[in-house]
């Protein structure tokens, strides 16, 4: 794969460690170089471990049925209503059959059918089962699998880890077309020690920023502040306003906890009762007072339609038709007619969570859910090369085409963003999933971008042997790390702390953005609530400014790390919400009322934000999608619209998800 | 976006929870290694049916540290990650039991208004402060181990071995650790240790054991079984278990442990005789 071999003083720091990161540290060893791994927490307590439902590939049963690599493509493009660069998609879906052969033979778990064949679920947005799965926490096994591969790596030497260190800043050198990143600037949160580590190439792996709008399902390191580190400093932040919202998941004091999407797949049903103010115990209430909205209105897909759809759906059914279990905000997800073992050997992992969080057994009573943020589709910008083959008559069978169009395996440009050396892996990059991710691709794309893109960045660092960066001066790091200690200083202050009022408390400006954005840009968006909100993010960032700290020591400061999180969190929520009023459309997750149509015309184009360090606001510009493969149509999942006429509202937030 | 329902988490406990309520908590504290600890209290509001949780309680604590003799104090530190326990970051020992702090409910816990509430660091691993613990040996262990399976690189070689599911189930079940050390700190054998070098004659713990039982499990992970029960042999390992079985009692997960340390003990002896016959 590597055409030139890599110095044997060179290292890439790969910032992240899960799954993108730990499967981009295992390819670039493989390749030949030393990697340092960057991570705020022990690489195995990484926020993939979350991830449950499982991991699409076609497989030969699916084959068999008529489904191909070519129909996992178009589903993720459908699903994304193509927004999504359709090359970087086609390699992602025809990789996916190798990269599960590939966990398989690390040791994955995954379930397996009485033959000892792996077993396949059902998932979102698809007719085929094509979702492999180990029980209901298939994040934490390939992450496991994962882990133990670089540890492996660790114990010959060729992994070093940083674990308990926050990345502060890429360090770039060089102006225009000769700027190149050569290193970062991290701090041990132990010691608070700020440090600079020069690479010969950086690949950010710094996952999303559910943080962003509060309590989301994601772990309390996904602020996005490494993210917005990298948008400060010139890379570009790609589809922010794309975020994704799932429809089921357990609200509570700390964070709302996803119950995934397989419990769908293995036949859960959404469900409310017909009659408001029906408060019955949802075991006695029959049949035919069950509202199974989605069934209804998605004959084809019923309960597995994409995430932003079955969102806007329970939305609309609690808030706009007052429908919601017991008059709140919630409506049934039910498992409990099916048989326990079955339920236990499949979802037990979910089940519990929702019996140790809710208090309930959902084996006997239905599950009450409501939507919480999830997935960011946005992030860096990141490129390719493409490459033109001809179609494989196999995993291409329905493509109809003389030509497809796939990624060039190797090449230097594979995931970097706008800034060469510095890269962007896994959630953190804006490829693959477009206007909305696909429930079980989100695994697939963050190891997919590791065992690919490790390729490319391998033979970017061995185009530069001769000039490594360790050889690079060090007052370009110096002063890297003395800006960072200015930082730091100006939130300690003098060191006289004291009380911070609620204007400047961070815990508080924290928790007005998380309400702020929740409320303006999720699943329902209008200019008007938008810009208002923008008004509150410049407020906030004033505020933020002046925050007071009540801990000024300088060992294991929690509240530091903290508050300059969310000062970096309020300038790439301006990113977000500056693409949200600028895109005067509704696709995929975006979904404006004022706005309620897709408009391919004008929008069918990458949101680009650009840092201006000037103004300390974002510029925005446009870049077209890259297509060829699969034409746009109408993303409407086979919606009866009459069906949701029935219950005499005005579905408005539904309706237009047809369009 | 609107407001979801709160939730009710408390349908599990005996009576109701008081509604608003202040729940105290005492916290040991420690401002780094080689410090003193000292307690100090705070009193928490609480809403029952708010899904209050021991987090988010240390969360409220942070944003308004004062105790409660009104003294102005530091953000407690703690360790925390995905607060749905599959990460195992949030572990500490909460009124005298080791267990994640994030799936502690304060309305099963801690029901009645004054209820207190004891949060202290696991007493097995050094404090780096307050709360938070460095569990370095934990992933340590997995090193000496070679927990991973052997594979011959990332290539596309095909898939992997088939398995029978019961096989399958077993693993999986062992493949759940998250590495939390709840076992380790309710095992009496299981000492704290802060120095590295004493790590390798020092017991090894369940968790380790279990870890072996899985790759030793897995067709191409037992190419290094023997490797692994060399591991568990001699000073620190599985014969250092004293069968006091609490490992298997508070293990968030489940997992067999006690049956994975017979089996690997029984695995280990008849490593050990087929070594002595063969003289190494």
């Amino acid at each position: 794969m590597s055409s030139v071999n890599p110095s044997s003083k060179q290292r890439v720091i790969v910032v992240g460690g899960g799954l993108a990161g730990l499967a981009a540290a295992a390819r670039l060893v493989e390749q030949g170089l030393s990697v340092d791994l960057f991570s705020m927490v022990p690489v195995k307590r990484s926020h993939s471990v979350c991830a449950q439902g499982g991991i699409n590939a076609c497989n030969e049963i699916a084959r068999q049925q008529g489904f191909s690599e070519w129909m996992h493509m178009d589903e993720t493009l459908y699903g994304g209503d193509f927004l999504a660069d359709q090359p970087p998609v086609y390699e992602m879906t025809h990789w996916a059959p190798k990269i599960i052969d590939l966990l398989d033979r690390m040791g994955v778990p995954f379930n397996r059918t009485g033959e000892g064949y792996r077993d396949l679920r059902l998932f979102g947005g698809s007719l085929f089962k094509r979702t492999h799965f180990a029980g209901a926490t298939t994040g934490q096994q390939l992450m496991y699998a994962l882990d133990e591969q670089v540890r492996r790596h660790e114990a010959e030497g060729k992994v070093v880890k940083y674990e308990f260190w926050e990345f502060l800043w890429p360090v770039i050198e060089g102006e225009g077309d000769e700027r190149r990143c050569v290193g970062i600037v991290a701090q041990d949160l132990r010691t608070m020690q700020i440090r600079a580590f020069p690479a010969d190439a950086v690949a950010m792996a710094t996952g999303g920023c559910g943080l962003v709008f509060g309590k989301s399902t994601n772990s309390v390191m996904c602020t996005g502040g490494a993210a917005s580190r990298c948008y400060q400093a010139g890379a570009w932040y790609a589809n922010g306003e794309f975020i994704q919202v799932h429809p089921t998941a357990i609200p509570g004091a700390d964070k709302c906890r996803l119950m995934s999407e397989s419990a769908r797949g293995e036949g859960g049903r959404v469900w409310v009762p017909r009659k408001k103010g029906d408060n019955r115990d949802p075991r006695q209430i029959d049949e035919k007072d069950r509202w199974y909205f989605l069934e209804e209105k998605y004959p084809k897909y019923g309960n597995l339609v994409p995430r932003d759809i079955a969102t806007r759906e329970i939305f609309d059914v609690c808030v706009n038709q007052g429908l919601g279990v017991k008059g709140e905000n919630q409506v049934y997800l039910d498992l409990s007619f099916k048989p326990r073992e079955e339920l236990d050997r499949k979802l037990k992992g979910i089940l519990e969570i929702y019996e140790k969080f809710a208090g309930e057994d959902p084996r006997e009573v239905p599950m009450r859910i409501f939507p919480a943020v999830h997935y960011s589709m946005g992030g860096l910008w990141t490129t390719f090369t493409s490459e033109k083959r001809r179609p494989d008559p196999v995993m291409d069978l329905d493509s109809g085409l003389n030509e497809v169009i796939g990624l060039k395996l190797g090449a230097p440009d594979t995931m970097a963003t706008n800034i060469p050396g510095l890269y962007a892996l896994g959630e953190v990059n804006f490829a693959y999933h477009g206007g909305t991710r696909l429930g079980a691709n989100a695994l697939l794309s963050c190891i997919f971008d590791g065992l690919f893109a490790g390729v490319g960045i391998a033979n970017y660092a061995a185009e530069r042997a001769d000039a490594p960066a360790s050889d690079i001066h060090k007052s370009v790091y110096d002063g890297a790390v003395k800006r960072e200690e200015e930082k730091v200083k100006k939130f300690i202050g003098d060191g006289a702390s004291g009380a911070p009022d609620t204007t400047t408390n961070p815990y508080e400006i924290a928790k007005e953005m998380g309400d702020e954005m929740t409320a303006a840009s999720t699943v329902v968006k209008t200019e008007e609530r938008m810009l208002k909100a923008m008004d509150k993010l410049h407020e906030l960032q004033d505020r933020i400014s002046r925050a007071r700290l009540s801990d000024n020591a300088m060992w294991t400061n929690q509240n530091l790390s903290f508050t300059r999180a969310v000062s970096d969190m309020l300038i790439l929520a301006e990113a977000i919400l500056a693409g949200g009023i600028e895109r005067k459309e509704s696709r995929g997750s975006h979904h404006r009322s004022d706005y309620p149509d897709r408009d391919d015309a004008n929008f069918l184009k990458t949101t680009i934000a650009e840092f201006d360090p000037d103004s300390g606001r974002p510029k925005l510009s446009w870049r077209e999608v890259h297509q060829g493969l699969a034409q746009p149509r109408v993303r409407s999942y086979g919606k009866i619209e009459s069906a949701a006429a029935k219950t005499d509202t005005a579905p408005q937030v539904a309706a237009s998800a047809a369009s | 976006m609107v407001s979801p329902a709160s939730h009710n988490g408390s349908n599990n406990g005996s009576g109701a929870p008081a509604r608003s309520r202040t729940v105290r908590f005492r916290i040991q504290r420690c401002e780094g290694p080689a410090k003193p600890s000292r307690w100090e209290e705070f009193d928490v509001p609480v809403e029952a049916g708010a899904g209050a949780n021991v987090i988010s309680c240390l969360q409220l604590i942070a944003a308004n540290p004062v105790t409660v003799d009104g003294k102005r104090t530091t953000p407690v530190v703690w360790d925390s990650g995905c607060l749905e326990e599959v990460c195992g970051s949030c572990t500490m020992v909460i009124n005298g039991r080791v267990r994640q702090s994030c799936s502690c409910l304060i309305d099963n816990d801690a029901p009645n208004d004054g209820d207190v509430v004891t949060l202290q660091p696991m007493s097995k691993f050094p404090v780096v402060r307050d709360l938070w613990v460095d569990r370095a040996r934990m992933f340590d262990s997995l090193r000496k181990i070679k927990a991973w399976v052997p594979i011959d690189g990332l290539h596309d070689q095909g898939a992997g071995p088939r398995e029978r599911p019961k096989t399958q189930q077993t693993r999986y079940v062992h493949s759940t650790c998250m590495s939390c050390g709840c076992c380790l700190e309710a095992c009496p054998q299981y000492k704290l240790e802060e120095d590295p070098d004493d790590w390798d004659t020092a017991f090894i713990g369940a968790a380790a054991i279990g870890q072996v039982r899985l790759f030793n499990k897995h067709e191409t992970g037992a190419e290094l079984a023997g490797e692994r029960l060399d591991a568990l042999m001699g000073p620190g390992g599985v014969t250092d278990c004293g069968n006091a079985q609490n490992c298997v009692k508070v293990c968030p997960k489940e997992i067999p442990l006690t049956e994975a340390i017979a089996d690997m003990g029984r695995a280990v002896a008849l490593h050990g005789l087929k070594k002595f016959f063969r003289g190494k």
